[in-house]
This record gives structure tokens, sequence and C-alpha cells, in this order.
């Protein structure tokens, strides 16, 4: 569902060009296409960096060095550290579950690990505000412990799970499926134990398909805005990733700091653009 | 023979007990339950008061928004991402390889900073706002121009591979037999990538539904103009009425669920159409 990006297994072939169209129109289809995408995706990528750097370099980096932002860049750091590992282990565990058995309720486990792609990430934050407020499900004994999930960083960790999970189990499932189960039997036969038969047959095997599910999982967890928000109660060094931080600079009309800050997201944007191109001509090599 | 009603098959694999166990509890508590607290919180309420609520007409106003909106970008997105993949597909030209690349950059840029971005090129005084004689940013065309932007790629993505795997002997059978470009194009690849481009449009429609990020910047969140639905979601979040907000999250949740249901449908279509191939 939403924000999902299928794998693209297999080298792209030039394409016959036994019937083709006229120059003229060749060249007026290219033309409006390159410039519906220069309008859409390059302009807004160029401004973020012109933008930035408008008020001097000095103020760049005063931008990203300030003690807000830092910590900003730090809790960003910890929430993915806590998120990624985690769903890709769901992630895995998932797809096996899934691709080599057989059991009743499959599909609607598949149906439920696609939810999240379908829910805005603003009811994303708001499930765990009614769970863990004070007049949530949970909110007597959070309060009677004294224990802070909302507005707090355990909140924003759950909500970024909630919105990244899907990413590695989707790109696993399809490539599990594929492959088949013919090479783990064959490993069991031979006397391997499950252990070592996932690690030698099964991991090799779905390496680049899982890396690329990492690479999404963590662009999204990086940059996920609506449902942190929800959950996040915006307290200045303590609660604030850097999309929020992004946000309070351009609403305090400090546009060039704020620039600047998204200036370094959307290096990471860029990153894993060029990544995923690496792991899907990787996998077109081996797949 | 055994034959009782098993509800697993039999398999020589090991993890079963273990693979199943962990995503279960994993999806229960991560997804079932805090999404089961939308569902029992309305249940709690009245049934007045949570028609009151979800028929507000600020609220009714953001439906509207956020259809209207939604549904322009992701027809926008139909024409355009047919006609990229196309061109991505067929021809070839200095420079293709980056641009296919960039085209999945509204899934890696965070929406925020998208929103930013779209909001400072789109205001009077933007570098494209200046040249247009009519207001794009804090309209409605501003918030259809961010929706269009996160959902490009949906359509670009579902229309590719088909192209590249159509098989290209239709094409010169339909020359051959006499058909025009044009006629060729609308009576051999317009059928064939319908439900490509269908799928796309859904997967476009759905996610800007619920998109929240890139739009509050450029919307300007006028009441009754340009209010979104996630957006109304969190105004009555600050305003502490957590029952409203419950409630409308309920409605936007009835309609992605039946959206997904459409998707899934689709998705059935799709397979099937290909899978002679």
């Amino acid at each position: 569902m939403a924000g999902h990006i299928p794998l693209q297994y297999g080298s792209k072939q030039a394409v016959k060009q036994t019937a083709r169209e006229p120059f003229m129109i060749r060249f007026l289809l290219i033309t409006v296409a390159l410039a519906f995408l220069f309008l859409f995706l390059l302009l807004p990528l160029a401004a973020i960096f012109i933008k930035a750097f408008e008020q001097g370099v000095g103020l760049y980096i005063a931008s990203i060095t300030d003690p807000d932002a830092l910590s900003a860049i730090k809790l960003t750091l910890l929430v993915v550290v806590l998120t990624v590992p985690l769903n890709a282990l769901f992630g895995l565990a998932a797809a096996w579950a899934i691709t080599k058995f057989e059991f009743r309720g499959k599909s609607l486990l598949i149906t439920l690990i696609d939810l999240p792609f379908a829910i805005s990430p603003v009811i994303a934050g708001l499930v765990f505000v009614l769970l863990f407020s004070t007049h949530g499900l949970f909110g007597d004994f959070l309060f009677q412990h004294d224990i802070k999930i909302l507005f707090a960083v355990p909140g924003i960790v759950l909500a970024t799970l909630f919105v990244t999970f899907p990413f590695v189990a989707r790109e696993l499932i399809p490539l599990m499926q594929a492959q088949g189960s013919a090479e783990e039997e064959a490993s069991l036969t031979l006397g391997a134990n499950g252990w070592k038969t996932f690690w030698l047959v099964t991991l090799p095997n779905i390496k680049w398909g899982l890396l690329y599910g990492v690479i999404l999982c963590n662009a999204r967890a990086v940059g996920e805005f609506g449902a942190v928000s929800v959950v996040s109660g915006h307290i200045r060094g303590l609660t604030n990733t850097m999309p929020l931080h992004i946000e309070i600079l351009y609403n305090e009309y400090q546009f060039s700091a704020a620039f600047a800050v998204a200036s370094l997201m959307s290096i990471l944007a860029i990153v894993t653009l060029i990544l995923k191109n690496i792991v899907e001509w990787k996998s077109g090599q081996h797949g | 023979m055994m034959r009782k009603t098993k509800w697993k098959k039999h398999s020589i694999l090991p993890g079963f007990g273990l693979s199943v166990g962990f995503t279960t509890l994993y999806v229960s508590l991560l997804v079932l339950l805090p999404l089961a607290m939308i569902f029992v919180n309305t249940a709690s309420m009245s049934w007045s008061g949570f028609w009151a609520a979800v028929t507000e007409p600020r609220v009714i106003a953001s439906y509207r928004l956020s259809f209207g909106a939604s549904f322009a970008a992701a027809c926008i997105n139909v024409v355009f991402g047919v006609l990229i993949a196309w061109v991505l597909v067929r021809y070839s030209f200095p420079g293709k390889r980056v641009i296919d690349g960039l085209v999945d950059l509204p899934f890696a840029l965070p929406t925020a900073v998208a929103g930013i971005a779209l909001t400072t090129l789109y205001t009077e005084t933007g570098w494209v706002g200046q040249f247009l004689p009519f207001k794009v940013a804090f309209t409605p065309i501003g918030i259809t121009i961010a929706l269009t932007f996160i959902g490009l790629p949906f359509v670009v993505r579902m229309v590719q591979p088909v192209l590249q795997n159509f098989d290209q002997e239709t094409e010169e059978a339909s020359a051959i037999l006499g058909a025009g470009r044009m006629q060729t194009f609308f009576k051999v690849i317009v059928p064939e990538i319908i439900p490509a481009a269908l799928t796309g449009f859904a997967l476009a429609f759905a996610r800007a539904l619920g998109e929240y990020g890139s739009v509050v910047f450029i919307a300007g969140n006028m009441p009754m103009k340009t209010e979104i639905t996630p957006l109304m979601i969190m105004t009555k979040l600050e305003q502490y009425d957590y029952e409203g907000a419950t409630a409308i999250a309920a409605v936007m949740l009835v309609i992605s669920f039946v959206l997904l249901l459409f998707i899934n449908g689709l998705q059935w279509w799709t397979n099937r159409k290909y899978s002679h191939s």
C-alpha cells in the first residue's frame, strides 16, 4: 500500500524500437514528461539547498549545530536505531511464517501487516494517545507507576514502529514466495539444523531484498512527521525529532534555519535513492 | 488417515511456532490493539454525539476538500504517471537513469521537507508562484499540488513493469493490420495498462486522503476553506476533544478499509490479467 515501492528485479532491457512514434511526437512527449518532473521533483529539491544557503554558510552551520537542532538529530538517530532493527526482525519472522508454511488465517495476517500503509499517519499517532493518555486505556496504570510514554521518547518510538513496520515484511514476502522452499528443504535433509539453514541458505538468498526493505524503513523512520507530531508534545530539546524541529523553525519564520535542517534530511533522501538503485542493480545481477 | 481439521499443513521446515507466534504477537500489540481503541472509544460514544462530531460543518468541509483534492491529484498522477512510465520505458534520452531513480524521491523525502519546499515555491513571491496569475499556496490548488507530489511514484511504478513486459509483437501486428499509431495505442496498449494504472490511481488516492506532513504547510489551514480531514483530527486533539478526534478517525478508517479492499480486488484482477504472459 501507500509508501511501498516494489523492488524491480531483473535488468532493464532496451525495448525493440520497431513500432515507434515520429520524432516530433517522441520529442514532445519527452519534453512534457521532463517538464513535469522538473517542476514537481527537481525544483523543490533545488529550492531546499538554495534556501538553506541563502543567508550564507555561517548561518547554515550555526543552524545545524544549534543545541536544539543537535538534540533533534540525536533523538531521530535514537528512534531509527530502536525501530529499524525491530521491524527488520519482525519482517524476517513474518516473511518466514507466511512463505514457508500454510496455515489458516494467513491472508488475514497479510492484510494486517499491510494496514499501517493504508492508515493516515495522524490516526497512527491518535491510537497511541487513546492508549496512553491519562484518560486512555493504560492511563491510570502509567500515572500510578510514573511511567511516561506519551509526549516522551517511548511514544515517538511506538508511533514510528507502527508506521514503518510493513516495509521489510512487504519486501521479503514476494521475494521468498518466488524463491520457494526447495533449498531450505535440501539443507535440512542434508543434516543442517534450522538456524544453520536460515543463516547459510535463506539469508544469503534474501540479503538484497532485506537491505532494500531496511533502506525504505529507515527513510520513513527518519522522516515520519504526522504520527510523531501527534504523540511528541513538541518539547524542545527533549521530544523534537528533525521533522518537528523543521516545523517549529518554519513556523517561527526562521526559513534559512528550517531549510538548513531540511537539507540534511534531503541529503539522506538522495543517499537512500542511490542505495536503492545500487540494490536494484545488484539484485538484478544475482537474482 | 488422520483427517482432523488441522489449521496448519505439515511442513518439514522448522520455526513455525516461533515465527508465527512472534509475528502474531507483534501485530496484535502494535496494530490490532491500538486500532481497536478507535472502535472501542467510538462505541462508547452516543450515536447522536458521534453523528454530531462527524457532521460538523467544518468537518464536512474538510471531507469535501480532502476527497476533491485527492481525486484531482490522483487524476493528474494517472495522466502524467502513464506518460512518464511510457517515456522511461520506450524512449532513450540523456540522463534517463538519473530521472528514473529520481521518480521515487517523494517516498524518500520526509513529508515535512517536501511541504516547506513546495510552499516556498508557490507563495506569491516564490519562484513559481510569482509567474502564476492566481494564488496557489494557501488554496485548494496548493493542496492538490502537494498531494500530486507525494502520489507521483505510485502510477509510474505500477505502469512501468507492465510496459516493460509488454509484447511488442502485438503492436507490430496491429500496425500490419492497418491500424494507425493512435489506434494501436488506444486499442492495444491502453487496455493492457488499465488495471495497473487504476491500481496506481487507487494507491495515490488512498495515500493522499491520509497525507498530513506535506499538506499542512501549503494549505494555510483556514477553517471551512483549506482544512483537510487529518488536520481536523489534529485540531480536535490539540483542543483535548479526544471523542471528536476519534469519531472522525473512525470515519477515515472505514474509508481506508473500503479502499484497501478495492485495491486488493484491483491487484487480484491485475495478477490474473498479466499472469498469462
